[in-house]
């Protein structure tokens, strides 16, 4: 499905990338910050999908950045200049949760895919909610537990994919998955998320029913 | 074949994409015509993926992207390898 709203990150379209790549290894290394501000949000909202700690994600982030610029030159074109930086990001995030792993333990989280099917909310009308909610900062919080409490393997595809838009084949690509799990993981995803989010949506969005209004 | 609400749900991330195979697709419809829980579903779905993508839901933390180029900053003053 396609969501809008993130049209401001192909400003540099995909031949000036590949300019611009060529000026910085030749010296004009300045334009590195040009080059990765369509981006700062993705590698972030990555990062932090996997990480689940705003600061960590905020940290994996600059690195994977630095990461990227000393290896620029290993950059090739035929990936997306997007893609091949959420794959470092992806590394990144990994390495570090390597690290965590003696003080966390997420054995829990990491099910297994024939898990039992997920079913999602049955309603019997749904009213359109205007993206306006969002400025209402409770909606927000609602939103944000919902993804961030979905099972590791479903929150990494539903970002890589609804969120930061990769197709189906890069979601499989940068997470070493095959596109049949991506497939599978997303579904599961999407159902949970409506599983959780419409009933507390729905109830946030409809006004009370008062049978005397006026006391 | 007749789809039951359980199949329809099945279908529903392909159906948002878009990949699902014409004659599947064709069912569903039929099914979704009649059927007001699964239309509900689907809307639902499809309303609650375009607000959790937006960019408000998660906002990235004040000051990051200051912070982020002060760092690169330092490395930039060195050509990548
Ligand atoms: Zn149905």
């Amino acid at each position: 499905m396609l969501i809008e709203g993130n049209n401001e990150r192909s400003m540099v379209g995909n031949g000036d990338e590949s300019d611009v790549i060529a000026a910085i290894l030749a010296g004009e290394t300045q334009l590195f910050h040009e080059l990765i501000r369509p981006y700062e949000r993705s590698v972030y909202m990555v990062a932090l999908s996997m990480l689940k700690d705003s600061a960590d994600a905020e940290d994996v982030a600059q690195e994977s950045f630095l990461k990227a610029y000393c290896g620029l030159a290993k950059f090739r074109a035929e990936s997306k200049f997007s893609t091949w930086l959420i794959s470092i990001a992806i590394n990144e995030a990994r390495s570090r949760l390597r690290k965590q792993k003696t003080s966390r333990t997420e054995s829990l989280d990491v099910t297994s895919e024939d898990g039992a099917p997920v079913s999602p909310a049955a309603l019997t009308d749904w009213r359109e909610i205007p993206s306006e909610i969002l400025e209402r900062q409770e909606v927000r919080l609602l939103l944000q537990e919902a993804v961030t409490e979905l099972p590791t393997i479903y929150r990494e595809v539903f970002v890589l994919r609804d969120m930061e838009e990769l197709s189906v084949n890069e979601s499989a690509a940068v997470l070493g998955i095959s596109v049949a799990s991506v497939k599978v993981r997303l579904h599961r995803a999407r159902i949970m998320l409506q599983k959780r989010l419409a009933p507390q949506l729905n109830k946030i969005v409809a006004p009370k029913k008062r049978r005397f209004p006026w006391f | 074949m007749v789809l039951n609400c359980k199949h329809v749900w099945d279908h529903i991330s392909e159906y948002l994409d878009g990949t699902l195979d014409p004659e599947m697709l064709d069912q569903v419809k039929k099914h979704l015509e009649h059927c007001e829980i699964c239309s509900a579903v689907l809307d639902s779905t499809r309303n609650i993926l375009i607000l959790t993508a937006d960019d408000r839901t998660f906002s990235l933390p004040v000051g990051f992207s200051e912070r982020l180029h002060d760092r690169l900053e330092q490395a930039l003053r060195n050509p990548p390898d």
